[in-house]
């Protein structure tokens, strides 16, 4: 089985148009949202969702104030500013270390699990699909992506699907890694803007890192083509492929406002690219 | 321009790349004496546009483990405490896993034995400095690393209060969006008119209603599809702030690096109009 996973540093450069578009034109294949904190894929491949289940990860500190002696030791040793001055718990603060249990006298303090998301599984017009949400304002969005990718690879497995799809978060910290990490190839989307180009350089880093070998894409080229030939030099010093550029074109949000993947909407200059894309990325992946 | 108050208004949104940034730096610009946090630390952007001169840099660490083997007895409550799985016993030796260590202290306190000393390891940087009357202040997450809410926790430390400052805050609803709209007296939502839009931004309302910051609505990319963005904003009694059309020149001059204000004068004064309105919300809750 091959993964692909699309991801791009920038947050808004075209990750989810891209891979609603190559879901549609994969025909058959696995598809997995781990853009955890904002899934989206879902609005462009209508998944009827046949299973859902909560996600618990991390641990929260709660004081019994029964047992509690007001002694302020857990204030002492708290780094995260979670412990207030009248000796309660900031649940936004605790980051669940124990820290708080370890110093406890009277053992006043336990941790218990939180529910910091759900996920759901689903078939869609293009093959199973994966997605989850964190809840607003919780941790461990890295662990639920992790969760999205096993059970996207299981039912790849299960189902013998050759593919699976990925769609990643924007920026480099822990859902991004947990989303790259042994991926056969990571498309990294980019747009021709100084801030594009600065996190490009950004997410190439660490596909490098963990040794995933990446793709570059860069949509809306025309709006600085002088930029998108910079980064296609760029690339061709560092040995990376670059696919053809994708244009600026209204139909994108036209599309999405459909809830449609764009290959599908119309047969426009963008939706052209996309294809063409398409096929660059598949012969990328079949070839690494 | 006129002397703006010593509050803390946030730009944020669930969804990436729906203008943050732009609107962010667009403020500082268009007020011209503030302070600039952009808390976006796995990817600061706002120096491009507000291209600070940097005159101070400091490392942001963390405290790791560090075991000391002639008094360590294998003992392992290190390795209970820890809820990270970042230290571990095996055979007679401890791991440390740095990368999961979030620097929370819970071994050094579990340890008995005083084996566990604590030394710092370097997850990023933040740097400050000026452009202009602007006081910039940014961190930067280095890659690989997991963690980005001590670098934000860090930017946010420089936080003079003295004068109106500007968070821009990263992507999504997780902990390094909490961590950049904390303690602040107002939240902007950036969002576009698309349902990719109003599903994040919806998701965004939920983190700043855990949070209790009071938070406003800016459509950016207006046009088409916006009542959807209204009808929303209207159930759930949030502030229309102002709204940006869908204009190329204003993509295209960001595309060049330029912040698109100097490019699209009517912007700037959208922008100072929406900031205006922000305050306003903010001091309303305030009072």
């Amino acid at each position: 089985m091959k993964e692909l996973v699309v991801i791009s540093g920038k947050g808004g450069t075209g990750k989810t148009t891209l891979l609603g578009s190559f879901a549609a034109l994969a025909g058959c294949s696995v598809l997995a949202d781990c853009d955890v904190d904002a899934p989206d894929l879902y609005l462009l491949l209508h998944p009827e969702i046949s299973e859902q289940e909560e996600f618990r990860a991390g641990q929260l500190a709660v004081i019994d104030a029964d047992r509690c002696t007001r002694c302020g030791r857990c204030l002492e040793v708290c780094r995260f500013e979670a412990i207030t001055a009248d000796l309660k718990v900031d649940t936004l603060n605790c980051e669940g270390c124990g820290a708080c249990r370890v110093v406890c006298p009277v053992a006043a303090v336990e941790l218990v699990e939180r529910a910091a998301g759900d996920w759901f599984q689903g078939q869609t017009k293009y093959g199973p699909m994966v997605y989850a949400r964190l809840r607003p304002a919780e941790e461990n969005s890295g662990k639920l992506v992790a969760l999205v990718r096993r059970e996207a690879r299981a039912w790849a497995e299960r189902e013998g699907i050759g593919l699976l799809l990925t769609d990643g978060p924007p920026g480099i910290g822990c859902p991004v890694i947990a989303s790259v990490g042994n991926a056969d190839l990571a498309l990294v989307v980019t747009e021709p803007s100084p801030s594009g180009v600065h996190d490009l350089e950004r997410a190439l880093t660490l596909c490098r890192h963990f040794r995933v070998p990446a793709m570059v894409c860069v949509n809306k080229f025309d709006l600085n083509p002088s930029l998108d030939r910079q980064v296609r030099e760029y690339c061709a010093r560092s040995q990376i492929a670059v696919t053809e550029s994708i244009p600026f074109d209204e139909s994108v949000p036209r599309a999405i406002g459909q809830g449609l993947p764009l290959v599908e909407f119309d047969h426009g200059p963008a939706s052209r690219a996309v294809a063409v894309v398409w096929g660059q990325v598949r012969s990328g992946l079949i070839g690494g | 321009m006129s002397a703006k108050p010593a509050l803390q208004i946030a730009v944020a949104s669930g969804k990436g790349g729906t203008g943050k940034t732009t609107l962010a730096a667009g403020f500082a610009i268009v007020t011209g004496r503030c302070q600039f946090l952009d808390c976006d630390v796995e990817e600061p952007n706002a120096h491009l546009f507000l291209r600070p001169k940097i005159t101070q840099t400091e490392a942001v660490i963390i405290p790791i483990p560090e075991i000391d083997r002639e008094r360590c007895n294998l003992c392992g409550h290190c390795a209970e405490a820890c809820q990270f799985h970042a230290i571990a016993v095996m055979g007679r030796q401890v791991l440390v896993f740095p990368e999961l260590c979030h620097g929370c202290g819970a071994c050094s306190l579990a340890c008995a034995e005083g084996a566990i000393r604590e030394a710092p390891r370097e997850i990023g940087v933040v740097e400050s400095g000026k452009s202009g009357k602007i006081g910039f202040v940014h961190g930067r997450l280095n890659v690989g690393e997991p963690m980005a809410t001590p670098v934000i926790r860090a930017v946010k430390a420089h936080r003079d209060g003295k004068q109106l400052t500007i968070i821009d805050a990263a992507p999504g609803t997780a902990c390094p969006v909490v961590e950049a709209v904390k303690g602040s007296d107002f939240c902007l939502l950036v969002t576009e008119p698309t349902p990719f839009g109003l599903s994040d931004l919806r998701l965004a309302v939920e983190v700043m209603e855990k949070l209790t910051v009071p938070c406003g609505v800016v459509i950016n990319r207006s046009g088409e599809g916006d009542e959807a963005t209204e009808a929303f904003c209207a159930t759930k009694h949030l502030p229309l702030l102002g709204r940006i059309p869908f204009d190329r020149a204003i993509a295209e001059a960001y595309a060049h690096g330029r912040h698109p204000v100097y490019a699209v004068p009517e912007l700037g004064r959208r922008l100072e109009q929406i900031l205006d309105r922000a305050l306003a919300c903010a001091q309303g809750d305030l009072s």
